[in-house]
């Protein structure tokens, strides 16, 4: 029977679900206030979600390859007190300069990059579940950053402030930097999922981990690179975080690998691997940023209740994969 | 002649717009063994789901004892004695034997679960099977065959007035599908009624009362087993004649092509050596668990092996899968749903997965994607409707034509293909048979491992035979021959002279 095959529907809600809730809520958001969809207040909101935007797209990876990251909030809050320390201590010997930001970049990338090989090293050679193993580094870089900061704030030396600041609140042709750096990862994240044999690869891990390693696929060699990824976007992340307050404490990136771990699933990608989609990962960053927006500028419903709201969205998101996973499963 | 306790009668179904089953009529008498025969993809499963409760006909209706039911799910016809015992097992790993065999209707004292009665009734299930496994084993410790035993005994427990066997003796060795057949006899004699799948066609003619034939959905034939030949069954099957199941053998060129010296798979194979030369079929004979599959993953890497593998003189490097398959060795798994197809992709995924690096240095060349997989599903035959299904939707023989074309795509000049036609029927067999000789007579070098004997000694030039982990001998030409082979499998001659 070459031929035990449903018919394909047309429509996917699994496909258009997460696109169909971005153009509900931007409606729902012009109606509400005028101004919602201002320059200022778009670019607000797109800048803001960039932080989060960019460790979702690394989490994509992640997950898509069947694992899973915690530790990422942690990880930008401790590489932000790391950037800022070294900053600070180089200031004295390199003057108040480009030279001195440029520093602090590339110690936020390689930290980045550590990081995340740790956890990709840890699980992938030593074996140790993905969630076990990030559990752990999440209170590890936690408390690093608390005890850097002696349980108060890293602040970046005022000068150097103004001379970064840039960064955040700067930008070309009116599209501030946080934006333009989203963009450019999500697309590049779009096209190695899509279009590369890593994508592939990553994909082929998260659906059958035996079926990848029979086909040559270097398994370890993949895992380790996904997380390796996510930790240098977290990295990226924090180069454009750094410059919008200027410090650091134990509070940073409190709860964004919830977060970004939200959009991930929202966008589509399945939570136990072997599919995922980036641009979904985008449509579900701008989906819980809206959300929070729109509650702060309507007085409808109390802000407090955004948690509330993103959870209930979290959970139809996927009870809509199910109907995927039920096409999937003959 | 006793009435029929289930029967389908005028049965369809269809899957979207595609119909696999037309007025199919099907009936299971008490104390009769009704054999169920077809291509892959002729319906048997479906008919079967349909007996058991998994799938509602389309049209038509099922029948127990003699009055029309519907049952909502397979729980409900398990209440009514209607069991089924799947191919793919419905097995909980984790849990013990006993803790399967009772699993939704555990004995209990009290609130509490009465494990030593529970215990005892599952090792007098087992013993009926000659099984020797222990209740409290866990599943996930056990070997596929015994799993297939505890399934059965499973099956046992639930008392069942019909029992649906999908192809039981599919992963069974010769001794263990004897044992299997007696039970099959022993529950016939007891008045259950049995429905037997099997691709072997001499089990079916040993166990059969009645054979059924099915193909392209629809029944050809209803007929006694006694005085149906083996070849008639097959032809039946098929619609054509078929002669000459195997190919002519072509004959190897001298020079070696892989050597393999001593080579140790901790725990499964103790110092094997052997070589393969260019252009040559070697078969690999032996007993399951006489470590064919786990010699073969060690020379390509997918298992720690100590020793030597030369490819076209130069050592590979060991635990390295990608070493070997850019020095053009690869291995084709005898497990296609768990370790060769990722089952929910598309086809061209699947296709290309082993060789990647043949479509575009950084991204992915899409065109020439599609490309392939039009060219290999005619290279082999692949038969789909719709080209964007997923590979897990294809029928058994599509997906080892898949993995098929899949392995050849990446180039090899040395093929191991494991088990090449488990739970294929005949038609496609033979179609697998003619790509296996085609690749010899390219030039490439092919190993078979295969538990039927027919198999190796139809293709093979040179037959490897292992017993125990070690390889206890090789036969060649005229001395391919069944006997020769039992007695090195069984252990009795080591070191049978080798050409």
């Amino acid at each position: 029977m070459s031929a035990v095959t449903a018919p394909r529907p047309r429509f996917h809600l699994h496909v258009l679900g997460p696109l169909l809730a971005l153009f509900v809520l931007i409606a729902l958001g012009a109606w509400l206030n005028p101004n919602f969809l201002s320059y200022g207040n778009v670019t607000n909101v797109l800048a803001r979600s960039a932080f989060i935007g960019i460790i979702a797209v690394g989490m994509t990876f992640v997950i898509t390859s069947g694992g899973i990251d915690l530790s990422v909030g942690s990880m930008a809050a401790f590489i932000a007190g790391l950037m800022i320390l070294s900053m600070n201590a180089l200031l004295p010997h390199m003057g108040e300069g480009v030279s001195v930001i440029l520093v602090g970049v590339l110690v936020a990338a390689g930290a980045g990059l550590l990081a995340g090989w740790l956890n990709g090293f840890l699980i992938a050679k030593v074996g140790i579940e993905p969630f076990i193993v990030t559990l752990g580094t999440m209170g590890i870089y936690r408390s690093l950053v608390t005890w850097l900061a002696d349980g108060g704030t890293l602040s970046l030396d005022f000068g150097l402030r103004g001379l970064y600041r840039p960064v955040y609140y700067g930008g070309i042709l009116g599209i501030a930097w946080p934006i333009i750096v989203f963009a450019i990862v999500a697309i590049l994240g779009e096209i190695v999922m899509r279009q590369t044999a890593f994508g592939r690869h990553v994909a082929a891990i998260g659906a059958n981990e035996q079926v990848a390693r029979y086909s040559a696929v270097k398994v370890p060699r993949v895992r380790i690179a996904t997380y390796a990824l996510l930790g240098l976007l977290v990295g990226l992340a924090t180069i454009m975080y750094v410059p919008r307050l200027g410090s650091a404490s134990g509070s940073t990136g409190v709860l964004w690998e919830l977060e970004a771990i939200a959009a991930v699933i929202i966008g589509g990608t399945v939570l136990k691997g072997g599919y995922g989609r980036v641009w979904g990962t985008v449509v579900g960053v701008l989906i819980l940023s809206l959300i929070d927006n729109i509650l702060n500028l309507a007085s409808i419903v109390s802000p407090y209740l955004n948690g509330t709201i993103q959870g209930v969205i979290v959970i139809l998101a996927v009870v809509l994969q199910r109907e995927k996973k039920a096409a999937d499963a003959r | 002649m006793t009435e029929p306790v289930l029967a389908i009668r005028q049965v369809s179904r269809l899957f979207g717009p595609v119909q696999v089953l037309f007025d199919v009529d099907f009936d299971l008498r008490p104390g009769e063994v009704h054999a169920l025969i077809g291509e892959n993809g002729a319906g048997k499963s479906t008919t079967m789901k349909i007996l058991a409760g998994y799938l509602a006909p389309s049209a038509g209706e099922v029948l127990l004892d003699g009055r029309p039911v519907h049952f909502p799910s397979s729980r409900e016809a398990e209440a009514a004695g209607v069991v089924m015992i799947h191919q793919e097992f419905n097995l909980a790993t984790p849990l013990t034997v006993e803790e399967n065999i009772f699993l939704g209707r555990e004995l209990k004292r009290g609130p509490f679960l009465d494990h030593r009665a529970m215990q005892a009734e599952s090792r007098r299930l087992l013993e009926r099977l000659h099984c020797a496994v222990d209740p409290r084993a866990r599943v996930s410790t056990l070997s596929v065959p015994n799993r297939q035993m505890v399934e059965i005994a499973k099956a046992l427990g639930l008392k069942a007035r019909v029992l649906i066997m999908d192809e039981p003796t599919a992963v069974l060795t010769h001794r263990e599908t004897d044992t299997l057949l007696e039970q099959v006899d022993r529950l016939r004699a007891a008045g259950t009624a049995i429905l037997y799948t099997s691709h072997k066609l001499d089990e079916v003619a040993r166990i059969a009362d009645r054979v059924t034939v099915l193909r392209d959905g629809r029944r050809v034939m209803t007929a006694p087993a006694k005085g149906l030949s083996e070849d008639r069954m097959a032809e039946t099957m098929v619609g054509r004649e078929l002669s000459g199941l195997f190919p002519p053998k072509s004959s190897p060129a001298p020079e070696p092509v892989l050597e393999v010296a001593g080579l140790t798979v901790p725990g499964f194979v103790r110092d094997a050596s052997f070589t393969l030369r260019r252009g040559e079929v070697l078969g690999f004979a032996g007993l399951v668990g006489s470590g064919r599959t786990e010699l073969m993953e060690g020379i390509v890497g997918l298992r720690p092996a100590t020793g030597e593998v030369r490819m076209e003189g130069s050592p590979l490097p060991h635990a390295s899968v990608s070493a070997a398959r850019a020095a053009g060795l690869v291995y084709l798994t005898e497990d296609r749903k768990e370790k060769g197809l990722l089952l929910g992709k598309p086809l061209g995924e699947n296709l290309t997965l082993l060789a990647l690096d043949r479509f575009g240095r950084v991204l992915i060349d899409k065109a020439a994607e599609e490309r392939a997989l039009t060219q290999a599903i005619s290279d082999f035959d692949i038969r789909v409707g719709d080209r964007g299904i997923s590979a897990g939707s294809l029928s058994g023989g599509n997906q080892q034509k898949l993995l098929l074309a899949k392995t050849m795509l990446a180039e090899p000049r040395v093929v191991i293909i494991d088990e090449p036609t488990r739970g294929i029927d005949v038609g496609t067999k033979q179609q697998i048979y003619g790509f296996i000789a085609r690749l010899a007579a390219e030039g490439r070098s092919v190993i078979v491992v295969s538990s039927e004997l027919p198999e190796v000694i139809g293709l093979a030039n040179r037959v490897v035979v292992m017993s125990a982990g070690r390889i206890a001998g090789e036969v060649e030409g005229e001395a391919i021959t069944e006997e020769n082979i039992v007695r090195l499998a069984m252990g009795l001659n080591h070191r049978k002279a080798s050409a």
